[in-house]
């Protein structure tokens, strides 16, 4: 086990937990964003730099702090180490740089994206952007691409962030798409135009940040606020059959894998489930999703960051006002 | 004249056959290590000597030797780091074209200090005739027993294989090479773990630059002390310079670390003085990727001491006042050479360089290389030339691999030593963008 300090907070950890896992642990506002990093996806993480943070103490044996900012989605904690983030001036002003560099060729097309309501880009941008851009130049555009009938790809909209080469690299058995090109030219692409169909395959857009994977089948037909998500379940001979349904009325306009609070999927749903079953028959209604991350979805249900409360218990008050933390129910 | 270590023979008519590098000395260090010395001696020889690698970073080499994991029934691996690309620099292609061996019997010592049974040259796509110089040699090697199952009867068994990459700059990166070597796309990795831990088919590796590499056999023949008395402090031994630009004798020099900077520049023995007489402007000392400094700094420190050639004389003052030794990609600049449009084909460089899978670097390389272009074209505004910086330093260490930094730094050290050549281009646009045009001075600020 490793004790760490992160934002004044004491954590114990498993040795081998990265920061940002040590830091989720706390919870609440003092976790880094994470625009690439992605548990269930094996290699993911370290490209977006969304998540860096000030290690001010390497560890016990040795305090020296790092010399850059590192960042906290794959480096492993140390005995002893202390960690800023919030608490980092330097942190929060390469965070806003990094907004910066995202959006520059990120169109700011929200209005008519699908993924808008639930894009962890609007919602970091939201967090530590500006509201103006000094970037004067034209951006960086795409041909169109047709990788197939279920899943749109809009390349303008990629950030390169490697989450559906991953997850079509370690969940299917037929990746046929990967990264092409270099630097801003790199490009997510089958190469030959090719099809996108494996059985999993929908899980790349579960998997995308933004709007660059979106579902054909729900493409324009609602924007995400007007819809209720309930939790189902059906017996599926696939997956696991566990999925959220987004119904308008009785329709059910979409369907995706359940996301925990940091919008990873839990359990990856196959396309039968996604594409095909989109009457309320197919399925085991258990109950309204409770949606738990900072999303235009959840406005209006007044649900304050929770920090773990054994964790607030030991803190000196001096921290908790320094972090305006406010105890209470966990 | 100087010592010379790696370029004593270099002009043996010859001396890239096998035959006459063995009649010159050749190979004795690898009949010495693997028949008197244990590979730990060796290992302690190269620390004892102070080596430095010289694919730039500088970090100690002996010392990079001794990080190298414990086998634990998994191999391990050295790679020669022979994708030479930064603008500026071809002192390691010189080495192996000229005198091939020299590199092979470093690979074998190295490799046999490390415990490798397989070792590979990871050579640049586009030197497909040093490729073939290489293989030649390697088969030459082979042939006389150097390469092989138990080499000189010692027991000890090396294989030799020569790597082509794609010809990408970012390949250049340890880990990037690792990747591509392993037949990946070439995107460097995080670190940790390092290569000496986790490296090339996730074994413990060293990676290190063809001139590191080829200095080992001096080493081993004559003992890490010796070497240890050439040149001053820290920065023991010689080091290839690859001298490029507006000097009279461009060329590749071989000079002990510590030579004073100026004899370097207008000795006859070495560069022979600024092209034509004109003035010395500014010098690029290490490659594209470190500091530029303008004459006055290179020459003298911010102090007013005399600079040397050594990795911490031309780091004296950091980054406001010095630059760096890097890889001795040394270009010198007179007073014809427009600094802006410079900086602009630098930054052309890096911004098609970047692998693209870190943010800053692939967003941020191209935003600087278009202000640039758009203040070198007589289109820019003041307020460009702030953004600069900050952009720069928006780059600068918030990347995977250093190739952020390496763009960032000559953007931000330009702006920093040349700022009002910049200014010129904006407030003068008309000027600027005329054929042949070049900021002189002052005046030429106040002018109109």
């Amino acid at each position: 086990m490793a004790k760490i300090t992160f934002d004044g907070i004491e954590v114990e950890v498993e040795d081998g937990t990265t920061i940002l896992n040590a830091a989720r642990k706390i919870g609440g506002d003092v976790v880094p964003p994470a625009m690439c990093y992605y548990t269930p996806l094996k290699g993911s993480g370290g490209k977006c730099r969304a998540c860096l943070v000030k290690v001010t103490a390497g560890s016990a044996k040795d305090p020296r702090p790092m010399p850059k900012l590192v960042a906290s989605c794959v480096t492993p904690v140390q005995d002893g180490m202390v960690v800023e983030n919030t608490l980092s001036p330097q942190v929060m002003e390469a965070r806003k740089g990094i907004v910066e560099m995202l959006l520059i060729n990120h169109p700011l097309d929200c209005p008519v994206c699908d993924q808008a309501g639930e894009c962890d880009l609007q919602n970091f941008s939201y967090a530590h952007g500006t509201s103006a851009t000094r970037f004067e130049e034209e951006r960086r555009t795409f041909e169109r691409q047709d990788i197939g009938p279920l899943i749109q790809l809009h390349m303008n909209r990629c950030i390169l962030c490697y989450r559906c080469v991953y997850t079509a690299d370690q969940i299917t058995d037929k990746r046929v798409h990967g990264v092409l090109g270099r630097g801003d030219a790199a490009e997510i692409g089958t190469y030959i135009e090719n099809v996108i169909d494996n059985d999993f395959s929908g899980n790349v857009i579960d998997v995308c940040p933004v709007g660059a994977l979106t579902d054909k089948t729900f493409r324009f037909k609602n924007r995400v606020w007007f819809t209720k998500p309930v939790d189902a379940h059906r017996d599926c001979p696939k997956c696991a059959g566990k999925v959220v349904l987004w119904t308008r009325g009785n329709d059910v306009l979409r369907v995706t894998a359940r996301k925990n609070e940091y919008g990873e999927v839990v359990d990856f749903i196959c396309n039968e489930c996604r594409f095909e079953k989109k009457e309320v028959a197919d399925w085991t209604i258990e109950g309204p999703r409770h949606i738990a991350r900072a999303s235009v979805i959840s406005a209006n249900h007044y649900e304050l960051p929770v920090i773990n409360p054994q964790i607030i218990a030991d803190l000196p008050e001096s921290t908790t006002k320094e972090l305006n933390i406010i105890p209470r129910p966990y | 004249m100087g010592l010379k270590i790696l370029t004593e023979h270099i002009n043996v008519p010859g001396i890239n056959t096998f035959e006459t590098y063995r009649k010159m000395g050749g190979y004795r260090s690898v009949e010495k290590a693997l028949k008197t010395m244990t590979p730990d001696e060796v290992v302690d020889e190269v620390k004892k000597s102070g080596l430095r690698g010289r694919g730039g970073a500088g970090f100690p080499t002996g010392m990079k030797w001794s990080f190298l994991a414990k086998p634990e029934g998994k191999p391990r691996y050295l790679v020669c780091n022979a994708d030479e690309s930064e603008p500026g620099t071809f002192k390691d292609r010189v080495l192996m074209e000229k005198i091939p061996h020299a590199l092979i019997e470093g690979m074998i010592t190295s490799s046999y200090a490390l415990g490798a049974r397989t070792s590979y040259i990871y050579i640049r796509g586009e030197l497909m005739f040093v490729l073939r110089i290489l293989e030649k040699a390697i088969a030459e090697a082979y042939a006389a027993g150097f390469l092989g199952e138990n080499i000189l009867g010692s027991g000890y068994s090396l294989d030799l294989h020569v790597h082509p990459g794609g010809g990408a700059y970012i390949c250049g990166e340890e880990t990037a090479l690792l990747e591509s070597l392993e037949g990946k796309r070439g995107n460097p990795r995080n670190k940790p773990p390092f290569p000496a831990v986790q490296g090339l088919y996730a074994c413990p590796t060293v990676v290190n630059n063809v001139e590191s590499i080829a200095t080992v056999p001096w080493i081993v023949n004559n003992t890490g002390e010796e070497y240890a008395k050439i040149g001053v402090g820290r920065s023991t031994g010689t080091k290839l310079i690859s001298a490029g630009g507006h000097l009279n004798k461009p060329g590749v020099y071989e000079i002990e670390l510590g030579l004073p900077v100026e004899e370097f520049l207008f000795s006859d023995e070495y560069c022979g003085g600024i092209w034509k007489g004109r003035q010395f402007k500014a010098v690029v000392a290490g490659g594209s990727s470190v500091p530029i400094l303008p004459a006055q700094l290179f020459l003298k420190t911010a102090e007013g001491t005399p600079r040397l050639m050594t990795y911490e004389s031309l780091s004296e003052g950091g980054f406001v006042s010095g630059t760096m030794l890097g890889s001795g990609g040394f270009i010198a600049m007179d007073d014809t050479t427009c600094i802006v449009r410079n900086t602009w084909n630098f930054s052309r460089f890096y911004h098609h360089e970047s692998c693209g899978q870190c943010s800053p670097c692939r967003e941020g390389t191209g935003w600087m290389e278009k202000i640039l272009h758009r203040i070198e074209h007589g289109h820019g505004h003041m307020h460009d030339i702030d953004l600069l910086v900050n952009v720069s330093k928006q780059i600068e260490g918030n990347t995977i691999c250093p190739l952020g930094d390496a763009a960032a730094w000559p953007v931000a050290s330009a702006v920093r030593h040349f700022r009002e050549e910049f200014e010129w281009h904006v407030k003068h646009p008309d000027k600027a963008t005329a054929p042949g045009a070049v900021y002189r001075g002052a005046e030429d600020l106040a002018f109109a």
